[in-house]
């Protein structure tokens, strides 16, 4: 029985330090996982920003060279891919993609995630970061940015303006068009009239 | 002849028998619970460079995940946001506070921020997220209530077997694309049952079992 007993007094003691010393399932650790059986787990190839001893700057993504362009990136000089008239810094007036119903829900979706933290879902400035202390943030609906070329918008987007950061990197060059003409139909519908909504829809206005 | 062996000795191979037998149940039971993901990986929570509120930006604000994980719906990778990013707004709101010291230099040198990668599959698994989330998997089954967390920590094992409960049945987990990037979604009753099982059927959707799906 003496034997039995210290015998499971060891077992229990052992037990309770494994626990006090493991923990539980799920509970929080600043160190990284143990790969228990870490066979080929991690191999030399490079992962997407990953540090990587290797270049001198450390980065595994590797930046453009000077004079090279990237698979499928959109780099000639088209109004498409510029905002602008062929080798000129004019602005195109007009976006250069077909306005389709497609294009607009696209964009709708785009602007939604990308701007209407800052503009608004109206366009007109209050986004939810003003309460928070981004004092300047412009209304679109401002008779200057309604006149502005389609071109001028693109261009706002991709590198920014003044104290607005550019969405080059965050948008598609598709995508920013897109956005461009849901932001045209944001701003036909403030300027709209009455005159404008189709006879038999004119009773559901209030 | 005297004993060689005491009569207590007639007891001893059972005895022993039954001892190996609980430290063996113990050990197994042991390493059942912490040889596994579940242990493992789940809780990790590492110390980033900047103690980055997921609550205050995607819940409070209501930022979508895609503002800042922009390659999520394209790539196999989802990008963590560079510096330029958090200076859109971070140039007007909270413009000098310390914990953002890193990412200021970062604006300012191009060298990246150092955030310490918390999910991560095995060099030996191909995972894709694009696949995933423009079928109507949402971010939050395999990466937790992110929108909840002050610092991201790994919520689930994403281990094989975790993979493949769901694409054994993915019915279960699918919701309509456009509810992907809400994490506070909650399915309708009997939502996987019906609507669910359509979806699976409408938009044939594959998730294969086959072990090159995921080893290739
Ligand atoms: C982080 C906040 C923020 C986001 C997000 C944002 N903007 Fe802006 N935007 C600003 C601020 C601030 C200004 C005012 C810039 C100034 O005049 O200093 C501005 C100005 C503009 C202007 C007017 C530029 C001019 O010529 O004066 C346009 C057009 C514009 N934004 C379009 C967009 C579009 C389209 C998006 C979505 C892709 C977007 N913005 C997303 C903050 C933001
Ligand atoms: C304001 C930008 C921003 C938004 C919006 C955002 N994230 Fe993040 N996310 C980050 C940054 C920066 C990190 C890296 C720091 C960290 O891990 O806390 C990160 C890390 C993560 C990670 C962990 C990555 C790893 O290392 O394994 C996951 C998962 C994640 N985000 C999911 C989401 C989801 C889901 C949403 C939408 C609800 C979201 N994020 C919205 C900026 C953002
Ligand atoms: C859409 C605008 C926006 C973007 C983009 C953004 N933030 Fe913020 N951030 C905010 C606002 C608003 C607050 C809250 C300020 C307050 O509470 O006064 C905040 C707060 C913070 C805080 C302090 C949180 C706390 O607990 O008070 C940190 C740290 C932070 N942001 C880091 C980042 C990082 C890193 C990024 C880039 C991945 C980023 N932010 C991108 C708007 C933004
Ligand atoms: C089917 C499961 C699954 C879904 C759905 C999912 N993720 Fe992931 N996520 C993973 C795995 C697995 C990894 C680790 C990938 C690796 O090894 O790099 C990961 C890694 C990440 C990372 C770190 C960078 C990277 O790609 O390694 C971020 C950020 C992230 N996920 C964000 C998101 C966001 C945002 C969503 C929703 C839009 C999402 N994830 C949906 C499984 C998933
Ligand atoms: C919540 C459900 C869910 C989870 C969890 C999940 N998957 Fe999937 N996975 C799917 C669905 C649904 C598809 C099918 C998408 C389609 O039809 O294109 C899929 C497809 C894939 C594919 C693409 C196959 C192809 O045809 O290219 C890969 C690879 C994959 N999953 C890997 C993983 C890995 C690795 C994990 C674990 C880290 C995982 N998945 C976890 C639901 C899931
Ligand atoms: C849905 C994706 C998926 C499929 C399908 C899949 N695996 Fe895996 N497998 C994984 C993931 C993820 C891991 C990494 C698990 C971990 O790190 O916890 C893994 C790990 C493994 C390992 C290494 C285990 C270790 O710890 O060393 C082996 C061996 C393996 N898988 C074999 C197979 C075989 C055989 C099949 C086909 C029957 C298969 N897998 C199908 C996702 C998958």
């Amino acid at each position: 029985m003496r034997y039995w007993l210290s015998f499971f007094f060891v077992l229990i003691v052992a037990s309770l330090a494994v626990v006090g010393i493991a923990g539980f399932q799920g509970s929080k650790s600043r160190k990284p996982p143990i790969e228990i059986f870490p066979d080929m787990d991690r191999q030399p190839k490079l992962r997407p920003q990953a540090p990587n001893a290797f270049f001198t700057d450390g980065k595994s993504s590797r930046p453009l060279l000077v004079g090279t362009v990237a698979r499928g990136s959109h780099y000639q000089d088209t109004p498409f891919n510029t905002g602008r008239l062929p080798s000129s810094t004019n602005f195109v007036a007009e976006m250069p993609v077909g306005l389709t119903a497609k294009l607009l829900a696209r964009g709708k979706e785009r602007y939604q995630i990308s701007c209407v933290p800052c503009h608004g879902a109206l366009a007109d400035g209050n986004g939810i970061t003003k309460k928070y202390g981004m004092a300047v943030v412009a209304n679109l609906h401002d008779k200057r940015i309604v006149s502005m070329t389609d071109g001028e918008i693109f261009n706002t987007i991709t590198s920014g303006k003044n104290l607005m950061g550019g969405y080059g990197a965050n948008v598609t060059v598709e995508d920013r068009w897109a956005i461009i003409g849901y932001l045209r139909t944001l701003q036909l519908a403030r300027l709209g009239l009455v005159n404008d909504v189709p006879a038999e829809l004119r009773a559901g206005l209030k | 002849m005297s004993d060689i062996f005491p009569k207590w000795t007639n007891k001893l191979p059972l005895r022993l028998l039954l001892g190996v037998m609980i430290v063996g149940s113990v050990v197994t039971a042991g390493v059942t619970y912490y040889f596994t993901p579940k242990y493992t990986r789940v809780g990790y929570q590492p110390i980033q460079p900047v103690p980055f509120p997921h609550t205050v930006h995607a819940e409070q604000l209501g930022l979508d995940c895609r503002y800042c994980h922009n390659g999520v719906e394209q790539s196999w990778f989802s990008n963590i946001p560079s510096a330029n990013t958090c200076m859109n707004c971070h140039n007007q709101v909270l413009a000098s506070d310390a914990r953002l010291e890193p990412v200021r230099e970062s604006f300012r040198s191009g060298q990246p921020v150092s955030w310490v990668q918390i999910h991560k599959t095995p060099d030996y698994v191909y995972f894709n997220h694009a696949v995933h989330v423009n079928r109507g998997v949402s971010c939050v089954h395999c990466h937790g209530p992110i929108n909840k967390m002050d610092e991201v920590y790994h919520a689930k094992p994403l281990s094989m077997s975790f993979c493949l409960d769901c694409h054994r049945d993915p019915a279960a987990k699918i919701r309509p694309p456009e509810e992907v990037y809400n994490l506070n979604w909650v399915p309708p009753e009997n939502f996987a049952k019906d609507k669910g099982a359509k979806f699976v059927h409408d938009w044939k959707v594959n998730a294969s079992q086959n072990c090159s799906t995921c080893h290739r």
